[in-house]
Parts: C-alpha cells; sequence; structure tokens
C-alpha cells in the first residue's frame, strides 16, 4: 500500500473511549472519622456510591502502510477489557482492587493504576489516559512522559 | 497563546481493504470493516489553531476564514462521499480514522496563515478519535 501522507513531522494518535461501572468509598484509615468526613465529605459515606467512569485511552505510534492503522483496534480492545474493564467492571474498587487496600480509590490515584496496567500494551505506545468520574470530573495521566499531554 | 477550536460534521462511507492480503487475510485484520460494500460514519472534526489575539481584532484568526477553509478543503472533499473511490488523497491507503486525520492536517496546515494549526481531531464515532499534534522537533520551529 502507498505510504501516501505519511509524514514525520506529524505525530498521530489513537484515541478509544471504554466504560465501566464501580463502587467505591474515599476513606484513609489513618485519619480520624472527623477528619474523613472533613475531607471527603459525602464520598466518605460507610456503604460507598458508586459511577459510570469513562475511560479514554490514547496510543501513539507509526501507522501501519498495510492496514493503515496504529493499532488494530481489537488488540487494543482485548487487552484494555483484560487489564481494566474485566477487573473493574461492576466492581467495589475497594474491596476488589488490590491496589486499593491500602490506597484512596480517588480518581486521580485510580489513572495512576490504570496506566500502571495500560503501559505494557505491546502494540502501540500508551502516551495517556483520561477518566472521567462524572460528566463535571475528569482526570488524565500520563505516567512520567511529560509529552504524553500534548501530542 | 491561546487555542481555537472549531468543529464541522461531515457524512462519509468507507471499506478497509488491502489489495495485497488474501480475502481470509483482510477479513481476519479489518473484521466488518473489510465488508465490500462499504459502510459510513457521521464524522465529527476539530481544529483547534494557536497563536496570540490580534491586539485590533481580538481574533487569533478569524472564524469566518477558517470555516470557509474547512468547507472547501474538507467538507466539499469528503462529506457525502465514498473515501476509498472519491478522495485522491487517500487512494493507495485504508482509510482508518488515523490516515483520514493525517490527510487532513496535510490538507489545512498549508491553507491556515494566521495562527498555527495546533491539532486536528477526527471522531469517526463517539468512543474513536484519532488526534494529530505537530512532532516534537517540528513544533520547536513553529
Amino acid at each position: 500500500m502507498n505510504p501516501g501522507a505519511h509524514n514525520s513531522a506529524v505525530k498521530t494518535e489513537l484515541c478509544r473511549r471504554y466504560r465501566f461501572a464501580a463502587s467505591h468509598r474515599l476513606h484513609n484509615p489513618a485519619l480520624s472519622e472527623q477528619e474523613n468526613n472533613r475531607l471527603y465529605g459525602k464520598c466518605n459515606n460507610p456503604y460507598g456510591h458508586g459511577h459510570n467512569y469513562i475511560l479514554e485511552v490514547l496510543v501513539s505510534g507509526k501507522i501501519d502502510p498495510s492496514t493503515g492503522m496504529i493499532a488494530n483496534l481489537a488488540d487494543l480492545d482485548g487487552f484494555v477489557e483484560r487489564e481494566v474493564l474485566e477487573p473493574f467492571d461492576h466492581k467495589s474498587l475497594n474491596e476488589d482492587v488490590d491496589a486499593f487496600r491500602g490506597t484512596v480509590p480517588t480518581t486521580e490515584n485510580l489513572c495512576i493504576e490504570i496506566f500502571r496496567r495500560l503501559k505494557p500494551f505491546p502494540k502501540a505506545k500508551l502516551e495517556r489516559i483520561r477518566v472521567q468520574e462524572t460528566s463535571n470530573n475528569s482526570f488524565e495521566y500520563a505516567g512520567d512522559n511529560p509529552e504524553g499531554f500534548e501530542g | 497563546m491561546v487555542l481555537l477550536t472549531r468543529k464541522i460534521e461531515f457524512a462519509a462511507s468507507h471499506l478497509y481493504h488491502n489489495p495485497d492480503f488474501s480475502p481470509e487475510e483482510n477479513r481476519r485484520v479489518f473484521g466488518k470493516c473489510n465488508n465490500p460494500h462499504g459502510h459510513g460514519h457521521n464524522y465529527t472534526l476539530e481544529v483547534t489553531v494557536a497563536g496570540e489575539p490580534d491586539p485590533v481584532t481580538g481574533m487569533v484568526l478569524d472564524l469566518k476564514d477558517l470555516k470557509e477553509i474547512l468547507e472547501r478543503e474538507v467538507m466539499q472533499r469528503m462529506d457525502h462521499r465514498f473515501l476509498n473511490y472519491e478522495v485522491p488523497e487517500l487512494a493507495g491507503q485504508i482509510p482508518t480514522c488515523e490516515n483520514i486525520a493525517r490527510v487532513i492536517w496535510n490538507l489545512l496546515d498549508p491553507k491556515i496563515k494566521q495562527g498555527k494549526l495546533h491539532r486536528v481531531r477526527l471522531y469517526e464515532t463517539p468512543d474513536l478519535f484519532a488526534d494529530c499534534y505537530r512532532n516534537g522537533s517540528e513544533r520547536a520551529k513553529a
């Protein structure tokens, strides 16, 4: 196939959006009940609560001229399904995900854990992820790669 | 620096097929995107231009000019077209979201004279999009 418009002056990223629903409770056992309550407000309610999370995964790489793709979506979907959606969807982040046994499952920490899980994706470079907790809150994480935020 | 973004939508059809692959390979790699008569999407394009607002007009660039560039370069070429057969810039390429975004970047970059093209984001569906940026070394020159 014709490499056509391929041009090293342009960097291309592929971005895919996924959804999962999970519950969490923001609570730090090192703090007093009062402090937890003051700090986390209703997110500290004892039985937790849930969100429909939206996860955006952004990867970069050379576009393979024979497929026109940075990464085959089937490979990316399978990887994200195995590493994030299957272990997180319809789960309690506090109870069901080992990483949050000793870490408060804020969406900041959730971003860091999801990035850690997706970083080894073998078919393209993980640039960054974005997690939307509600339509008013979203968080982005690019690991230790400052360029991950700016294309 | 201020970033200015304009959005347009166009509808087009495409299919993924590499003539160098066997029918089985095409099917395996491209799945239902290889269906022979193609299929379509409503594409959403977001074009972001970076620059300093002109002290007289307060604008990075005139949105009307950007609208005309997008109309001429993208809408007239791609809207209600079969991308594989009717867009010469995509000839010989698989019209994936990545490749279409790159073609759009290459069409727009030389036409934007006020400010600098910063990002091209093309949504094929709400859950799939591709972004193009100027590469690091080129960005330093821009």
